[in-house]
Parts: structure tokens; sequence; C-alpha cells
């Protein structure tokens, strides 16, 4: 079985409001796939499901190729958005509860937080009170929890809100590490820069509604614009430039190139290949730049949320 | 199941380990011994209080007869006018001025005047009336030439006793026994019912706020957690029984080492002895008091009433984002233990097996309260089979009720449900 997770035309309805509707997700093995969506998406409500805290009016979830079970819960860990710990008991005990509720034996789960305290440098924890910590403290925390018990399915809502650039790579190395271990993890984040640089798949809901999933590669290749970026070195800029406009539609240049070189976007049309136009380009200077502009994951985002607006 | 060890275990110590717990269950039972031994003391100091009244007795049979009783004194201000002995009685701070007129015996019944600054208490008056009756009443009858000694020689009190139909004697003595202790084992029941409640919720709302309450669900099904919350207290809740318990037998024990030691004083010997058989008759009552049952019951009607209402703490505690919150909440439910409280202290003393008394002690939110006070006059067993059935039955619809507002109401944070939205979390599905 390929994928990890597969969700089969998933609704769920609070009274008259609809939270999802129809959606399908597949979730590749050993891979970080990115979920988003604007406030109220519907994310939540989907993360919830997986892990069996509520249950879809339609539709069904498959774990690992069965249909999800109860004791599938011991095979992922969850870090919710909203996350907390018991403020008077102590960090030791607290993980040790909560690695046993994940069914682990206390034995286990002793062995396992030693090893963890010591992959976020916080050995010498394990008497102190919660209420003792800073939040980037108690977030380390809640990440053991997360992974102690050594889940196929990681669900991390947000995993970076409330750490510092250290401690935020800390736990970026340790994710990517646990996904080359097999692990795969289910990321959800507003922040498109944590998307673009960990995520193999994404998917992204608005409004109960799956707008796109897929490859993140793939997914960009669909929302190509055709625009490249272009920079010549010629005498007759003004010709040049006068030329290419009256065949194409020409957008300011926002890159850097070598100075004293035209330089422009072209957005070329659907009919001319790349090569095409540069064969084109050729008898008309020295071409010192041809790139094409790739989107960003947020420009997809903003772009396919207004569509559906 | 395993799960729910867990968080029964954790529960319990998290409860246990507690200050406020530690604090209740050893500062109260000094704070409760203190406040009686206060009220004790204070109602001595009562009785010291000496009081003196001026008689001035026109008739001037009264007098002698009056005489001087306890610790009020009566003094004789018959050669004073009534101006005159009033002025006295304030100069030096008398009590009163009892005031006799010359007047036909048969005239007297509402002739008789008490002057005073303070009013009087109401047993003085009434001992006085007593007093004034009783002679004006002898005087009568010898006027009407009837023989005292005779009446006196032929009067006869009935005190009547009164024997159920399976042989058991009481005496009126015995029914301030029962009173106390039905009256006492209501009230411990409604006390901890409010106290260990309170405490679910508010650990309802910690795991809530906290926002831990996510996390552990997705380990655990939210009517396990609130199970294990709501054994986890009531264990909890026996402990401090227990440790009450034994703080108590070892409180009794030395109150009784240090009671045969003033025992052993001669001088105290005729009060000891006059005490001793009071104490042996109230000793002999409770041991009457069908004890296996009443303790059989406590805890019966305890641990259900109990786990009853704290299905519905759970679930406010559930509902709300703060305690203070919980207030309208609160309300509805505490209603009911204090109508059980007032229908047991007004209706079941009067009438124990009255129509009230027998109904209130079969509506489960009122029946932990009312039945207990009630057994200590004898209910017969099958009333007490049903009404704990009834108790029972509603307990498992609170604790599944309350079980889907909590289950709903963990994950809500922001606005205050109304009752309106817990009724439709009522009937959500998952």
């Amino acid at each position: 079985m390929q994928h990890i997770l597969e969700a089969k035309g998933i609704s769920k309805k609070y009274g008259d409001f609809q939270a999802l509707h129809n959606i399908d997700l597949k979730i590749p093995k050993q891979s970080i796939f990115g979920i988003m969506g604007p406030n109220g998406a519907g994310k939540t409500t989907f993360i919830r499901i997986i892990n069996q805290i509520t249950m879809p009016d339609q539709g069904e979830v498959l774990f690992d190729g069965n249909p999800i079970q109860p004791d599938d819960i011991q095979q992922i860990g969850y870090l919710p958005e909203e996350r907390g710990l018991y403020k008077s008991m102590k960090v030791g005990e607290q993980v040790l509860y909560l690695a046993q509720l994940k069914g682990l034996t206390k034995k286990e789960a002793k062995d396992r937080l030693y090893y963890w305290f010591e992959q976020l440098e916080i050995d010498d924890w394990f008497d102190k009170k919660v209420n003792e910590l800073s939040k980037g403290m108690a977030q380390k925390i809640q990440f053991i929890v997360t992974v102690i018990h050594q889940p196929k399915l990681l669900i991390l809502d947000e995993p970076f809100s409330g750490f510092d650039p250290v401690n935020a790579n800390l736990i970026r190395k340790q994710i990517i590490k646990l996904k080359n271990e097999g692990a795969t993890i289910l990321l959800s984040t507003h922040r498109m820069e944590n998307i673009e640089e960990m995520c193999d798949y994404i998917a992204l809901l608005n409004k109960s509604e799956k707008l796109l999933d897929g490859k993140i590669d793939d997914v960009k290749q669909d929302f190509r614009t055709q625009v490249f970026q272009l920079s010549l070195k010629t005498d007759q800029k003004e010709e040049l430039e006068s030329h290419l406009k009256s065949k194409f539609e020409l957008l300011p240049a926002d890159f850097k190139t070598i100075a004293g070189n035209w330089k422009a976007n072209v957005k070329l049309p659907e009919s001319i290949a790349p090569n095409q136009f540069l064969k084109e380009l050729m008898p008309l200077g020295t071409i010192t730049h041809f790139n094409e502009v790739m989107p960003s994951v947020n420009e997809i985002f903003i772009k396919s949320v207004a569509e559906h607006a | 199941m395993r799960n729910l060890k867990l968080i029964i275990l954790r529960e319990y110590l998290a409860r246990v380990r507690h200050k406020t717990f530690v604090i209740m269950t050893f500062v109260s039972p000094i704070v409760i011994v203190a406040m009686i031994a206060l009220v004790a003391y204070l109602a001595s100091l009562n009785e010291e209080e000496e009081n003196k009244i001026a008689v001035k007795d026109e008739i001037g049979v009264f007098q002698e007869y009056l005489g001087t009783e306890g610790n009020t004194s009566f003094l004789n201000y018959n050669r004073f006018s009534v101006d005159a002995a009033l002025d006295s009685v304030k100069a030096q701070d008398l009590d009163g001025l009892l005031f006799i007129p010359d007047k036909n015996l048969a005239e007297l019944n509402d002739k008789v005047q008490f002057y005073a600054n303070n009013s009087p208490s109401k047993s003085l008056i009434s001992k006085i009336e007593n007093r004034l009756s009783n002679r004006i009443t002898e005087r009568r009858l010898t006027n009407a030439n009837v023989n005292l000694e005779t009446i006196k020689a032929n009067k006869t009190e009935v005190n009547i006793i009164t024997e159920n139909l399976s042989g058991e004697k009481t005496s009126s003595l015995a029914k301030y026994v029962k009173m106390f202790f039905g009256g006492a084992a209501g009230y411990l029941i409604m006390m901890f019912i409010i106290i260990y409640g309170n405490m679910i919720m508010r650990s309802v709302i910690e795991e809530k706020t906290n926002r831990i309450v996510e996390i552990i669900i997705s380990s655990v099904k939210p009517i396990h957690l609130m199970l294990g919350k709501i054994t986890g207290n009531t264990l909890a809740g026996i402990t401090q029984f227990l440790i009450w318990a034994i703080l108590g037998g070892i409180l009794l024990i030395a109150t009784s080492f240090i009671f045969d030691i003033s025992l052993g004083s001669p001088a105290a010997t005729g009060s000891a002895e006059i005490k001793t058989s009071e104490i042996q008759a109230i000793l002999a009552d409770i041991l009457r008091l069908p004890l296996g049952e009443l303790v059989f019951a406590f805890v019966v009607y305890f641990i259900g009433g109990y786990l009853l209402y704290s299905g519905i703490y759970a679930a406010i505690g559930g509902a709300v984002d703060s305690e203070a919150d919980t207030q309208q909440f609160i309300f509805p439910v505490i209603i009911p233990l204090m109508l059980g409280i007032y229908v047991g202290f007004f209706s079941v003393i009067e009438n124990p097996h009255g129509t009230i008394a027998v109904l209130f002690s079969h509506i489960p939110l009122t029946s932990p309260v009312v039945m207990l006070m009630r057994i200590p006059f004898g209910v017969p067993w099958w009333e007490v089979v049903i009404s704990i059935s009834i108790l029972i039955a509603t307990m498992f619809c609170t604790i599944w009720l309350g079980a889907k507002i909590y289950r709903v109401g963990i994950l809500m944070h922001g606005n205050k449900p109304s009752y309106k939205e817990l009724y439709r979390w009522m009937k959500r599905g998952n």
C-alpha cells in the first residue's frame, strides 16, 4: 500500500454549517504533505476526523489501506494548533502519562523520553514543573509527546509557532529526520516558506472544498504562467524593446542581472514554445539570462482562493 | 480499559497531592471541632448569665412561691410603689419588674405585667407564667374547697412509648437521636456532592482552558476521560472519608480517655453519674438505630448521588470557558439539593412516612438527602430498593447525557452556550 492515509468523500456538517464537503485526499507514505487553506476552510475539522475526535457524516478514511480503527490512533501523533499541558504536573511525569495513553509501557516511554530529551537538548528537565517553562520550552515538550510513540503518521498543526529561529530549525531537522526514518507527516500551516521548503505534496482547502492537491512540482506546473525572465546584451535597447513589445506582453523586471544589460519579464502566449522564442531572440543580441518564472506556493494559494471567492 | 486506569490514577494523584485536598482533609476537622467548642462555650456563657427580677406582689401570695431558680432570683419589692420600684430597678440595673396587681384571682389571667428595658427571654417569661398560673389554679381550687392533696395524688403523666410493628420501641429522646443522625448524614451528602462536583467541574475547565484536552482525546475517547475523571475524584473523596473516619476514631478514643480520668476525680462524681446515665441512654438509642442499614445506605446514596450530579458538573465544566461562566448553570443544580435539605428538615422530621417525605425520597435528585434522613426512622427495605434503583437508572442517564455535552463542549471555545445550544449538543451525533 503506497498511501498511509486515504480520505474518500468526506463530508461534515455542524448544524447548518458545512465544515467539509466531499473531500478526497491521498497521503503517500514517507512524504511531507502540506495542507493549506484560509481560516475556517475546514483544516482542523479534517484533522480531527483523521484523529477520530469527530466522525464524518459521509465518506470514509482508510489508514494504511484499511478503514480506520480506534486502535490506529496509536500509530498517529497529533500536535494540535491550540495545545497545552497540565500546569502543575512535572514535565517527566506528564510525558510518561501521555506516552502511556498512546500505548507505550512505562519502561518504553522512559527510554524514549531520555532519547528525545537529549535530541532536543533538554536533558535536565524531568523534574521541572510546566508552569516554570516558557512557551517555547513547553512547545518542545508537546513535540516530544507527539512523536514519542513512533507514529507512522504525524499530524502537525502550526508546529513552528512560538519557536525562535534556532529552535524552529531544530524541530525542522527532526521532522525531516523522522520522514527519512519512514514516517509520514501531515503539516498544516499558514507559513508558506515552510511548505515551500519542506513539503513533497500539498493540498489546498477553501470553504469546505478541496481546491487542489498533488505533488508540489505538479501543482506548480499547472500554475505556470509562461512568464520568462529575459536579459540581453545589446547596443540597440530601444529597438529591441519596441520590437518585443509589439509581439509579446512585457512585464517589469524584478530580478538582478549583469549591470547595463537590457532586461524584462516576458509573457509568452500558449502557442509559442520557449525554444522558438529563443530562436527569435538570437539575432537580436547576446542572451545572458533566460529563466522560467515558477509560481510560489504563496501565489498559488492567493490566486486559487481569489478565484473561488 | 488500560487508558481508563491511567486516567483514574492521574486524576486521583492530582487531586490527592493538591494543596487544597491536604488542607481540607486535615484542617477542616479541626475547624469543625473548634466551631462546636465555640458554640458550646457561648451557650454556657448564656446559662451563666444571672437574672435579678424585682417583684411587686400586691396580693402577697406569690413571692415565696417564685423563690430562686437557677440563675434567676426574685427580689421582694412590695414595700415600694410601682413608680418607685421602677426607678429602683433602673438605678440598680435589674433585669425587670414583675407587677402583680391586687385583683380577683379569676381576673388575674391578663393583668400581670412585666416591665423591662431589654425584652426578656422567651424561656424566662414562660417560666414565670407557668409558676403564676399553677399558683393561681391552686389558690382557686383551694377556695372552691377542693383538696389539693387528692389532685396531686391522682395526677398521672402519660409518656407514650411508640413501638413499630416489628417490635422496636422508641422514646421521645430517640426521636432526636434519629433526627440528628439522619440530618447529619443527609447534610454531609449534600456538602460532598457540591464540593466534589465543583472539583470535577474545575478540573474539566482546567483541561479545556489549558488546551491539553485535544491532545488527550486524540488518544482516548472523551467518555473515558470523563469517567476517569469522575472515578478518580470519587476515590479521592472516599480517601478523604477514610482519613476522617480514622482521625475521628482517634479523637473518640482520646476524649473517652480524658473523660475516664475526670470520672475518677471525687468532686465531679455526682454530676458525672447523671451525665453517664444520660450518655448511656443516648448510646442505647444510637445502638438501636438501624446502623448497618444507615452506613450501607450512606455509602450507596453517596456514590449514586455523587455520580448522578458529577455527570451534570462535568457537562457544565465542558460547556463553559471559565469558572465565572458557571454560575447560571450551577444554580439549577444546587436547587434540588437545597430542596432535599428543606424537605428533610421540615417534612421528614414532622412525619417521616408522610406523602411528601416518601415522594422526595424517590425523586433521584433529592433522594440521597431525603432518604438518608428517613432511614433512622425505619424505612421498609423494598422502598429503599426502589429508590436506589431509580437513582442508579437516573445516574446512568445523566452521565450519558453529560458525556454528550462534554464531548462537544470541550472542543468549543469562545462564547458561553445557551441552554438551547446544550440541548442541540445532546442530540448531535459524533
